[in-house]
């Protein structure tokens, strides 16, 4: 049985409300540290380690941004432990991205705690700056989104959350819970066994469940998938040829931030990078005389197959790719389109299970057989 | 105008399919000059950048040929090749490129004969089909 707290606020405090839980955990003994959405002290809000309890107030756990992939931070905290217990408070694409990364042995789970936040989608970096400077707090924004509001003045979630059908968390211990619950309060939701023992251990009292929870996250599912799947058909229906793609991709400078910002592009070097891709000047030379010229940078095109060879597989729909683009690229459609076909393909969803095999890990010898056809 | 002359950049593993090629060699039994025939170890080590950089530098298909499973000489580097085609054509085939160009045969060293017409097959097929969208592209596509 799921466990809630309901976390009551008036206007303008539910970060203290919430901060309160999390200066129980650490007080409390509960976890040694918290990884957590946090006010800076002077611009913006980022992912934070928190290890002393009288450092929790300025938590933001629900604000509208992500920086940067709190998976990748996951993996810097716990792929070489610290042996500390630590609570990490992620959005639901940040969890799944998790899951991948720990059956890629770039996660450890042993000594986390997983809490998936309720997410109604971010802004771009810069548009979250603009968000604040015109006064839009968490609170605000999850009051309008509550109403299906995202968009401001002047900007709106990115185009990544628009079609992202995981609102709420999956392979969590806790949830924070804000999908469905009435203004002024949001929930905490012990998932698991270890999910209840914090709870209780953070002192968190109190409530009862989020009554219309379940009923508004099925709906924000529907309506998600339902723009996921006219975006993959507008998607198709326009880049279905390598003429386009490479018109798609012709503002590109293969800078690679794309790949830098993915939370699942796992490799510890990208083979791009490295020595099998610092050709000579004989080898350009060969290359322009076979047709005349060579586009410079060249290998753009490859680039982008390979990658969508090496990690569609575990594409869980982020968006960082397109976030950190500074050549309006957008490369997201493009990677959750393949990932799509490539996940359905091996029956598998990145970030569903932690027990799900990674497809390009195990084989049988008796599947896969319409690839070749021949049966002996 | 001649007859489009499809290219095709064929991985063939050292121990079944390479060794089929050069027992139709030696039988005499003629096949198609199309295929460009890359020795590998093992189909397990065909990464998928080969293939997608034969498409890129103007293949019109791709030709992997391997040892039957349970055959293989590095006990499933074919099981894994299997499963990275799947993969890669999903891929290639948003964009036009299918399993109509991308071929994955298991062919074992006895197998002459099944070399011949793979490559026969191979060949016709993408007569019909005529040349790769990637190599109409030419220079674009590197
Ligand atoms: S390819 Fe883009 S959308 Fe997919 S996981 Fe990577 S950064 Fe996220
Ligand atoms: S798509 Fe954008 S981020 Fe990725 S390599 Fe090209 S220019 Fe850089
Ligand atoms: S040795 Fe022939 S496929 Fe592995």
């Amino acid at each position: 049985m799921a466990k809630f707290v309901k976390v009551s606020f008036q206007k303008d405090g539910m970060n203290k409300e919430l901060s309160k839980f999390f200066k129980g955990l650490l007080a409390n003994g509960a976890v040694d540290a918290v990884l957590t959405p946090m006010a800076q002290a002077r611009k913006g809000v980022r992912l934070s380690l928190v290890t002393s309890p009288d450092h929790t107030a300025q938590v933001d756990p629900f604000a509208p941004v992500a920086a940067v992939s709190g998976a990748k931070i996951a993996s810097s905290l716990t792929a070489r432990p610290s042996g500390r217990k630590i609570a990490m408070v992620l959005r639901p694409c940040e969890i799944r991205a998790v899951v991948e990364l720990s059956k890629l042995n770039q996660v450890n789970l042993e000594d986390t705690l997983l809490i998936g936040m309720d997410c109604f989608g971010r802004y771009e970096n810069t548009d979250f700056a603009k968000f604040q400077e015109q006064g839009g707090t968490s609170e605000s924004f999850l009051e309008n989104a509550q109403a299906g509001k995202t968009a401001t003045a002047d900007c709106d979630i990115t185009g990544a959350c628009k079609i992202c059908e995981f609102p709420a968390a999956d392979n969590v211990d806790m949830k924070l819970c804000a999908i469905g619950a009435e203004n002024g309060a949001v929930y905490i939701e012990a998932v698991t066994e270890k999910g209840e023992q914090a709870l209780e251990k953070s002192g968190a009292k109190g409530g009862g469940a989020p009554a219309g929870r379940d009923e508004a996250v099925k709906k924000l599912v529907a309506a998600r998938t339902e723009a996921r799947d006219k975006k993959f058909a507008e998607f198709r229906e326009t880049i279905n040829s390598f003429e386009v793609l490479a018109d798609k991709l012709a503002p590109c400078v293969n800078c690679y931030n794309c790949r830098v910002a993915c939370p699942v592009c796992y490799c510890k070097e990208c083979v791009f990078v490295t020595d099998t891709f610092r050709h000579n000047g004989e080898q350009f030379m060969m290359w322009a005389d076979q047709g005349g010229m060579l586009k410079l940078p060249n290998d753009t095109l490859f680039f982008h197959l390979t990658r969508m060879t090496h990690m569609s597989l575990y594409c869980v729909g982020c968006g960082q790719c397109t976030s950190a683009c500074p050549n309006g690229v957008d490369p997201m459609p493009m990677f959750r389109a393949c990932a799509d076909k490539t996940q359905a393909r091996f029956n598998y969803q990145a970030g569903r299970s932690l027990s799900d095999e990674l497809p390009l890990a195990g084989f049988k010898a008796d599947e896969l057989v319409e690839v070749t056809g021949q049966v002996k | 105008m001649s007859e489009f002359e499809p290219q095709i950049v064929a991985f063939f593993c050292n121990w079944c399919t390479f060794t089929a090629a050069d027992l139709a060699g030696t039988s005499r039994l003629s096949y198609p000059p199309n295929l460009k025939i890359v020795r590998v170890m093992c189909t397990g080590m065909v990464d998928p950048k080969f293939v997608i950089k034969a498409f890129l530098n103007g293949a019109d298909g791709v030709l992997i040929g391997g040892c039957w499973p349970g055959d293989c000489h590095y006990i499933n580097g074919n099981l894994k090749a299997r499963r990275r085609v799947a993969n890669l054509t999903e891929v290639l085939k948003q964009y036009g490129i299918g399993e109509d160009r991308f071929w994955l045969r298991w062919i074992a060293a006895s197998e002459g004969t099944m070399l011949k017409e793979v490559a026969i097959n191979m060949t016709e097929k993408l007569k019909q089909l005529g040349p790769s969208p990637l190599r109409n592209m030419g220079q674009m596509a590197i």
